[in-house]
């Protein structure tokens, strides 16, 4: 067992599993259809919304209860087998990439609505809910769940909590992690626990922020609490054109210097722009560099006095133009081009690759310029959407994967982005999660002593690392042969090997 | 010298016998019994950056509180979470005792503004965090697991907290209402679109603060009647629940103050004595002698914990002052606090008598 046991140095060895025992187990264990095992029914299952990155696993467990998540759990244990959970498969990291000797854990079943009680302003759901359908629930109350992730339609509010995922509204509103109560879940020991409560704390250590973000690797979510806020009343947007992208990330952070926290702030650069208002036709200025979109929400009186203070600091930062939304359906049109900037880079190009870091506001018109020098780099082209106000990026990298060669360049453009994001102050991940995808480009934002006590968060859940293996934090072993060591105090793991 | 400072710390966690990392000293009371060498923190102070436009500020541990708010109020700026000062607190002791004031309920929580953290470990590691953004997802959020860990899991070197800007329009409404009405008006406004940011009930009196644009704040202050309190009175008044310097915290003759974390709806409890309650009907304060059973079972009915937040008899305190988890729980914190603190350096017994 001992090899078998999670390590920071290097990757576990699942090999020399018997899985024709497990599957019959988890036969006994499941109802008829919630085994999947034969190819043509787990090949969908091969990845989630970043589908560069595929893999077939060697079976996927649909339960439909928390008592089946939790055999599940404890069979799979037995056999040291790894386990994948897996949401509503939209993740953009690979993080339900699945395990090749592994069993995908699918919560999808687990979708029903528990409770929603307007008075305490909460909601109890399983994990497969979607994001949307809690908003839907809650709205003959006046009241909502505020994250909103891009595929708030479709991604499950356990994938939410896997993430920690953000949205246009983060800067006002917060992310998942402030607007979670409560989770319930299942440790890998198959003991059910919950983290935080109906109340605002909890005693101990706080071990509800540290399962929300953590990407499947620590517990498996089967029922979640959220909270649930009062719908402003009214929203106006002003969208704001510059000519040049510094002058715009400069008036982002004016913005917020003048102390006013936009409901949403965006920007869009002139090729997201041009990408999506044939698309779209939502009227943006497609002379301007970039654009900002900033929102006011709240009471009509509230709205008014803020979009008035935001328009002159605008102008007074340089914007070109400015135009306000005027009616709700005008408000909802400015917004649907923003909305529709990932299907427009799917329907210009035949690929593209999502990057998500997170930079100081202030570094953001420098950051687009040195995007702009890249894409004369890797010969590839980029379109650029932002979530300004927290300084979260976007860039979409334009490419075909037929063309060979093409997705290695982007990869490296995406990796020279993230490495950038760290430099600049940021870090290579607001809002998609680590996942498979990231997980190299986390050698360049965490020394090994930071690795190692991530892993020993990891070691307290799942001693024998079954939980998501490989995903998120790298084995100091893959950094050492990626080649990319964030080297502190001349701390060099695996000393030992030759460096080419 | 700021690196001379942190060699000390080191040499102090490399003897590994039991420390007591301590700021202004101003939440000595709280938790469980001191134990350890005390390593003073207040020489390592000062904000290392703070830039308006980014809503950051990144202060050192032993930088004070009061320092800290000066700073962002020079800016119109603000901790919204209003972490009480106590009298000198610093911002590591802030964040080792995740404490909120009344904004909690609406603002958040210290803990949702803390962005990053560096800590050195128990074996006298340098570690950092989070970062500096207000979205990362990178790695384990491990700065928020500092909040509120008492010191147990390191030594709390710098934090970035998030820093909000201070509302234009301010007003306090106060109005005459039993417990049950005063807890069905909070849960029912609190479901509305008001800039109601806080509240408590004490005595018969509600009194709740509006805070927000001044439009908006207008507004409520007309929908929901009531009598305005003047504005420095107001000021002071919330100040001294946030500073605890209010006759019901200051009366400790008055029994051992426990603090009860309820969901806010929880009907009034069925417990003799003075009750203060803030945060929406979410933080009740109960000044009561009784057995630290009674308190702890109340607040398990009504889906919460209670902590003896102040005072109470030995036999009281015996079991740790704050509400004991469940097995599986206990075994995760244990696991944790090996891995950080392998040799049991920092605040034995501080948070739960088992480490």
């Amino acid at each position: 067992m001992n090899q078998r046991a999670h390590s920071a140095e290097q990757a576990q060895d699942f090999s020399g599993i018997d899985r024709a025992a497990l599957l019959a187990e988890l036969e006994r264990l499941l109802p008829k259809d919630s085994l999947l095992a034969v190819h043509e029914d787990v090949k969908p299952y091969e990845c989630d919304g970043l589908s560069a990155y595929r893999q077939v696993p060697m079976a996927v467990a649909l339960p439909e209860t928390e008592a089946q998540v939790v055999a599940v759990i404890k069979a799979c244990r037995a056999a040291g087998v790894p386990l994948v959970p897996r949401g509503a498969g939209t993740g953009l990291s690979a993080g339900a990439l699945p395990h090749p000797q592994g069993v995908v854990l699918s919560l999808a079943k687990m979708k029903r609505i528990l409770h929603v009680d307007p008075v305490a302003r909460l909601a109890v759901v399983q994990p497969g809910v979607r994001n949307l359908a809690i908003s839907e629930a809650a709205a003959a109350f006046g009241l909502y769940y505020a994250p909103d992730p891009s595929s708030q339609i479709a991604c499950s509010i356990g994938g939410n909590v896997a993430e920690n995922s953000g949205g246009v509204h983060c800067l006002k509103y917060g992310l998942t992690l402030h607007n979670v109560l409560r989770v319930r879940a299942v440790l890998i020991s198959g003991e059910i626990v919950e983290f935080g409560n109906h109340a605002l704390d909890a005693p101990g250590y706080d071990l509800l922020a540290l399962s929300i973000g953590s990407e499947g690797l620590l517990a498996i979510v089967t029922e979640v609490t959220v909270r649930l806020v009062p719908k402003p009343d009214h929203a106006q947007v002003i969208i704001a054109s510059f000519a040049d992208v510094v002058t715009a990330g400069n008036a982002v952070a004016d913005v917020i210097a003048a102390g006013i926290i936009p409901a949403g702030l965006e920007m869009m650069d002139k090729p997201a722009t041009a990408a999506v208002e044939p698309f779209v036709k939502a009227g943006y200025d497609l002379d301007a560099a970039a654009i900002l979109l900033c929102e006011s929400d709240g009471t009509a009186e509230e709205v008014a006095e803020e979009i008035g203070r935001m328009q002159s600091v605008l102008e007074n930062s340089g914007a070109t133009r400015i135009r306000v939304s005027q009616s709700e359906s005008e408000r909802l049109l400015f917004w649907a081009g923003r909305k529709a900037a990932f299907p427009a880079a799917g329907r210009i190009s035949p690929d593209y690759y999502c990057m998500d870091g997170t930079i100081p506001r202030k570094r953001l018109g420098e950051m687009l310029l040195a995007i702009y020098a890249m894409e004369k780099k890797y010969g590839l082209r980029c379109i650029n959407v932002f979530h300004a106000g927290d300084g979260n990026m976007h860039p979409l990298i334009l490419y075909d994967a037929n063309v060979p060669g093409e997705l290695e360049r982007t990869e490296a453009f995406g990796a020279e982005i993230l490495k950038l994001s760290v430099d600049l102050g940021g870090t290579i991940t607001g809002e998609h999660g680590v996942g498979y995808e990231k997980i190299n480009s986390m050698c360049d934002q965490f020394c090994a002593d930071e690795l190692r006590a991530f892993h020993a968060v990891k070691r307290s859940f799942d001693p024998e690392g079954l939980l998501n293996p490989e995903k998120a934090i790298p084995t100091l072993y893959r950094c050492a042969e990626s080649g990319r060591m964030h080297v502190h105090g001349g701390d060099i793991p695996f000393p030992e090997l030759e460096r080419l | 010298m700021v690196q001379g400072m942190l060699d000390e710390f080191r040499a102090r966690i490399m003897e590994r016998k039991p420390l007591r990392p301590r700021g202004g000293g101003s939440k000595d009371f709280y938790g469980g019994p001191l134990a350890g060498q005390v390593l003073e923190t207040r020489a390592y102070n000062g904000i290392i950056s703070y830039e308006p436009s980014e809503l950051v500020i990144t202060a050192r541990c032993g930088t004070s509180l009061a320092e800290l708010e000066s700073a962002l109020a020079e800016r119109r700026q603000c901790l919204a979470c209003e972490p009480p000062d106590f009298g000198g607190a610093t911002v590591g002791g802030a964040v080792a005792a995740g404490l909120s004031g009344p904004r909690r309920a609406t603002a958040g929580s210290l803990r949702d503004f803390v962005l990053g953290v560096r800590i050195m470990d128990g074996e006298g590691r340098v570690l950092k965090f989070g970062g500096e953004v207000i979205k990362n997802v990178a790695g384990f959020d491990v700065s928020r697991l500092m909040v509120g860990s008492l010191g147990t899991l390191g030594l709390i070197l710098d934090v970035s907290l998030k820093v909000l800007p201070v509302p234009p329009g301010d007003a306090s409404l106060r109005f005459d209402l039993p417990q049950d009405k005063a807890l069905e008006a909070l849960n029912r406004w609190a479901g509305r679109p008001l800039p109601l940011v806080a509240s408590v009930w004490e005595d018969g009196v509600l009194s709740i603060r509006l805070s927000g644009a001044q439009a908006a704040v207008n507004a409520a202050c007309t929908a929901l009647g009531g009598e305005v309190m003047g504005e420095t009175a107001a000021t002071d008044f919330w100040q001294g629940l946030r500073e605890q310097t209010a006759a019901f915290f200051a009366a400790d003759d008055q029994g051992p103050l426990w603090r009860l974390s309820l969901p806010s709806v929880a009907p009034p409890l069925d417990l003799p004595g003075a009750t203060l309650i803030e945060w929406g009907g979410a933080q009740r304060w109960l000044r009561i002698d009784a057995a630290a059973g009674t308190l702890r079972d109340a607040a398990t009915r009504a889906g919460g914990h209670a902590t003896l937040f102040r005072g109470g008899r030995a036999e009281q305190r015996a079991g740790g002052v704050f509400t004991p988890l469940a097995p599986a729980l206990m075994e995760i914190h244990r696991r944790l606090k090996q891995r950080f603190d392998p040799y049991g350096v920092f605040n034995p017994g501080r948070l739960y008598p088992e480490f």
